[in-house]
């Protein structure tokens, strides 16, 4: 018969130490017990999921299908009130009793309420479970009035996650400096720095004596006696182990259930893990030991033996993007035998301290640059002898042999601390799936998918493992909003911002510079399909008067000329607009077209009028032409009708943004007059046939495109075209030309993403084309309906009155 | 007859929209106004390095960044933001009455490097 394990506790350590244990040998039948109704959840990512950066679906560990398939009883919903260690059984809150040959206590712990004057009232809030998280949510709304008490790591997440919902947050704290525990005065000082650039007010050190408000909180009285207006209050002051349920059965407890190195308590069949322990004397609040903990409990309560559990050194991260804060070991340095070394940037709002002993790290604090964090991690924990590493401490050389750090590695060592994934796990992983990519491994090991600290580990791990490692690019746009494209295309997505001035109020710096704001104008107009918030002041001064500025100021104007063919009427238009403007230079341009140049802001409207002729693009990151030679119509040569292909395909994609310059070529036969290949997108017309090439280049750098696709039909080769063109709109970064853009994906997966994609996909895809299309429009057109009365007019100055 | 020494109505605010600038010419000098935010402020609309139409550049905060070369000028003071960047911009007094903004234009300063001169 089997034995009866039963687990109180249905959270991220009672659940880890059950999967280490279905890892062995056992012959345990196991039933969870768990207040909380959900499946096993990650509890550290619920702050991202109030800033809408995961859903709660996203942070889901265990679902209900993996107990099942473990054949585990889960009980969730159900309280365990009491311990009959006699009987040994566990008595629920309805009198029920479930028998137990072993016991694990998981209860978790709780959000430690401070004894304050009118917490009880409406709208004071804890931030610790995903109900919690849930009730905030509904409360969240822009402009609400919100006050965050406590500024350790939980307080400031939960504040960062209300302020990005629009609330107005002010952090309240009683210590001098934020994250006490983890930084020293400079660097809470850096991070308090950091924390208001966001928007967030903090307020140091600030007593809470009383919250004030009729039933409703209205707001916090201090004990300096000043106020603060409040109409939601979190709390985030800490957490008190839950060990009631131990302290009411008679165990050993002390401020958690003791539990020794094995993680059993002071009954035999009674056994400990996670947050809800003290172990010589240390209660445990992060994740990473827990996972330690259940692994030494796993062997422990099998009886397979194994290693014992001694102890954590505290290792933290702040989870707010663009705040790279990480905390490690002791930063106590006033301990004897103590040195540290510095180095601080304040324009770049880097900090980073190390305290050595005995010449090894013994502790770290890193504020704004934390890309280093794995090679002190890893000197750390293996006590390397720093004395060859001294002068370049501060800022270690990158190795020259990226596999040595993983090769030096055991197997059993934790790489990701949040989700416990051991190097061996990963590389069994990598070989049984034959994983490629980090997604892979996300996807497979769940390493990497908490808070993302061990991304470049997994990257190196996969580098020197498999031998096709494909990099995933992760370029961040600017300072002044450190994310990368992928993030904040999902960030405009998934928040709804739809103006740059929203985008950098909330995720950026508030000022934006000329670097992320044409940027971010790109991104919205893209996401949009051009139903956002147009605000010109973030365009560059060519996509606000629509014109090339030039080195006096002055402007050029191209004025479309589709395929380069034009007829004798517009010919005279703009020889007539050259007369009467005295335009100093009229120039036959590369693209087969006529460029103006010199002309005076406030002359622009009346020349686009004079012209009568819609605006070339030539002075964006936008459809610039189609080049065409005269195919069929004329040519001794040609196929194919590369004129009229051409023209249609310029009409089909002109007044659209792009995020870099884009060139049309079409040719009626692999001559090639028109340069077809080497274009951003070409169409190269055969006998009975159109290729269709994307990615070509013949300016700073000069290289072929690549086939896309070979057709039968114009329409054919228009639909490729349209699909590639939409695909590099959504999926390039800003100023990445198409050449840099398919080497960067490669022909073969743009393909399978476009012209080999799902019917689904490619509707889709021409859909969003479709519907920017539709709001896309002429842009010398604002010469009647300018979006500001000054848009191109000079400002006269004012008469003065004699006096 | 204008007065050029003195505080000068130059247009209504309404001219120069939100983190834009805008040109006048006032008794001879090319001037470039701008909205930040409540406040307009206004300096030479000629940047030392290659003569761009600071007007015309993007503004980041309290700077604004040449459309030209990207030269970048703190708009409070007129000192460039990096040491590295040639020379500075003169700033004018600037003040709003009545939805007009005045400029004082006998009010010109310049950068530290003028002043030593």
């Amino acid at each position: 018969m089997k034995r009866q394990l039963v687990v109180v506790g249905n959270g991220m350590a009672g659940v880890a130490c059950v999967e280490q244990i279905l890892k062995q040998p056992h012959d345990f039948e196991i039933t969870i017990f768990g207040d909380e109704t959900h499946a096993n959840y990650n509890r550290i990512l619920l702050s991202l999921v109030l800033a809408g950066e995961k859903s709660p679906e996203d942070i889901v560990i265990n679902d209900i299908e993996w107990y099942q398939t473990h054949d585990i009883r889960a009980r969730l919903g159900v309280k365990i009130t009491g311990i009959d260690r006699e009987k040994r059984v566990v008595i629920d809150e309805d009198g029920g009793e479930t028998e137990y040959d072993k016991l694990i206590l998981a209860t978790g712990s709780s959000a430690f309420i401070p004894p304050i004057p009118g917490v009880d009232k409406k709208n004071v809030h804890v931030f610790r479970t995903l109900d919690d998280t849930r009730a905030l949510l509904e409360k969240a709304r822009p402009g609400l009035k919100t006050a965050v008490i406590g500024g350790g790591l939980l307080g400031l997440e939960a504040a960062r996650g209300l302020q990005v919902r629009g609330c107005e947050v002010t952090v309240v704290h009683l210590m001098e400096t934020l994250m006490e525990r983890q930084l020293d005065a400079t660097g809470g000082e850096y991070l308090k720095r950091k924390i208001e650039s966001l928007g967030i007010r903090v307020m140091l050190p600030q007593q809470t004596a009383a919250l004030f408000g009729n039933g409703r909180v209205d707001g916090l009285r201090f004990a300096s006696g000043e106020e603060l207006e409040a109409d939601l209050v979190v709390i985030a002051a800490g957490i008190r182990p839950n060990a009631e349920l131990g302290r009411s059965a008679g165990l050993e407890v002390r401020r958690g259930i003791v539990v020794n190195d094995y993680m059993a308590t002071s009954d035999p069949y009674i056994f400990a893990v996670g947050e809800c322990t003290e172990h010589r004397g240390q209660t445990f609040g992060l994740v990473a030991p827990l996972f330690d903990q259940g692994r030494v409990l796993a062997s422990t309560i099998t009886g397979n033996g194994g290693p014992a559990f001694t102890g954590a050194s505290p290792a933290a991260k702040l989870k707010i993007m663009g705040v790279d804060i990480f905390s490690a070991g002791s930063i106590d340095e006033s301990e004897a035998g103590v040195e540290t070394v510095r180095y601080e940037d304040p324009s770049l709002g880097a900090y980073k301290k190390l305290l050595l002993k005995d010449n090894r790290l013994h502790g770290m604090i890193l504020v704004g640059d934390i890309e280093d964090e794995h090679v002190y991690m890893d000197w750390m924990r293996s006590g390397t002898d720093l004395t060859p590493h001294r002068r370049q401490i501060l800022f270690p050389p990158r190795d020259a042999d990226p596999g040595r750090e993983v090769a030096d590695m055991p197997d059993s060592e934790t790489v990701c601390g949040c989700n416990g994934v051991r190097k061996g796990d990963i590389i069994q992983a990598i070989h049984a799936h034959g994983i490629t990519t980090l997604a892979g491994v996300k996807e497979r090991t769940r390493a990497s998918t908490s808070c993302g600290s061990c991304t470049g580990l997994c990257e190196k791990l996969l580098r020197a493992v498999t031998p096709d490692f494909q990099e995933e690019t992760r370029t961040t746009l600017c300072s002044c909003v450190p994310f990368s494209y992928e993030q904040l295309r999902d960030i405009i997505r998934g928040q709804k911002l739809k103006s740059v001035e929203e985008v950098l109020n909330v995720y950026g710096n508030r000022k934006g510079c000329e670097v992320c704001k044409p940027a971010l104008s790109y991104l919205l107009d893209m996401v949009w399909c051009g139903d956002h918030d147009e605000d010109r002041s973030a365009r560059f001064i060519n996509d606000r008067v629509h014109a090339n500025i030039q080195k006096d100021g002055t402007f050029s104007v191209v004025p479309r000329m589709r395929g380069g063919v034009t007829t004798p009427d517009e010919l005279r238009r703009i020889a007539d607009v050259a007369d009467k403007y005295k335009v100093p230079m009229v120039k036959v341009t590369g693209s087969q077209r006529i460029d103006l140049l010199g002309i005076k802001k406030a002359d622009l409207p009346k020349v686009w009028a004079d012209l009568g002729m819609p605006s070339g693009q030539a002075y964006t990151k936008g459809v610039r032409m189609v080049k065409t030679c005269v195919g069929t119509e004329f040519c001794r040569f040609g196929v194919q009708d590369s004129t009229g292909a051409g023209i249609e395909l310029e009409r089909r994609l002109e007044n659209l943004f792009t995020p870099h310059k884009f060139k049309m070529g079409v040719v009626g036969c692999p001559r090639n007059c028109a340069e077809a290949t080497v274009k951003d997108l070409g169409m190269v017309g055969q006998e009975g046939s159109w290729q269709v090439v994307v990615g070509g280049a013949a300016g700073k750098s000069v290289r072929k495109a690549d086939l896309l696709i070979t057709v039968e039909t114009t329409e054919q080769a228009l639909e490729a075209a349209d699909l590639f063109f939409q695909y590099y709109r959504e999926n390039a970064n800003y100023l990445e030309r198409s050449y840099d853009f398919v080497e960067r994906l490669g022909i073969e997966k743009i393909r399978k993403e476009t012209v080999y994609a799902p019917e689904v996909e490619k509707r889709n895809l021409l859909d969003r084309l479709a519907r920017s299309k539709a709001l896309a429009k002429d842009a010398w057109l604002e010469r009647e309906t300018p979006v500001h009365p000054t848009q191109f007019v000079q400002i006269q100055p004012m008469e003065v009155k004699p006096a | 007859m204008i007065d050029i020494t003195g505080w000068t109505p130059v247009t209504k605010i309404e001219n120069v929209p939100l983190r834009e600038g805008r040109a006048v010419t006032v008794g001879g000098s090319e001037i470039a106004i701008f909205h930040l935010e409540g406040r307009y402020l206004t300096i030479e609309n000629k940047c030392p390095h290659k003569g761009g139409p600071l007007c015309d550049g993007i503004v980041s905060g309290t700077t604004v960044v040449c459309p030209l070369h990207g030269q970048r000028f703190d708009l409070e003071t007129g000192m460039p933001v990096l040491a590295s960047q040639p020379g500075c911009v003169a700033i004018f007094p600037t003040r709003v009455e009545e939805g007009v903004i005045f400029v004082d234009l006998g009010g010109r300063s310049k950068g530290q490097d003028e002043v030593a001169a």
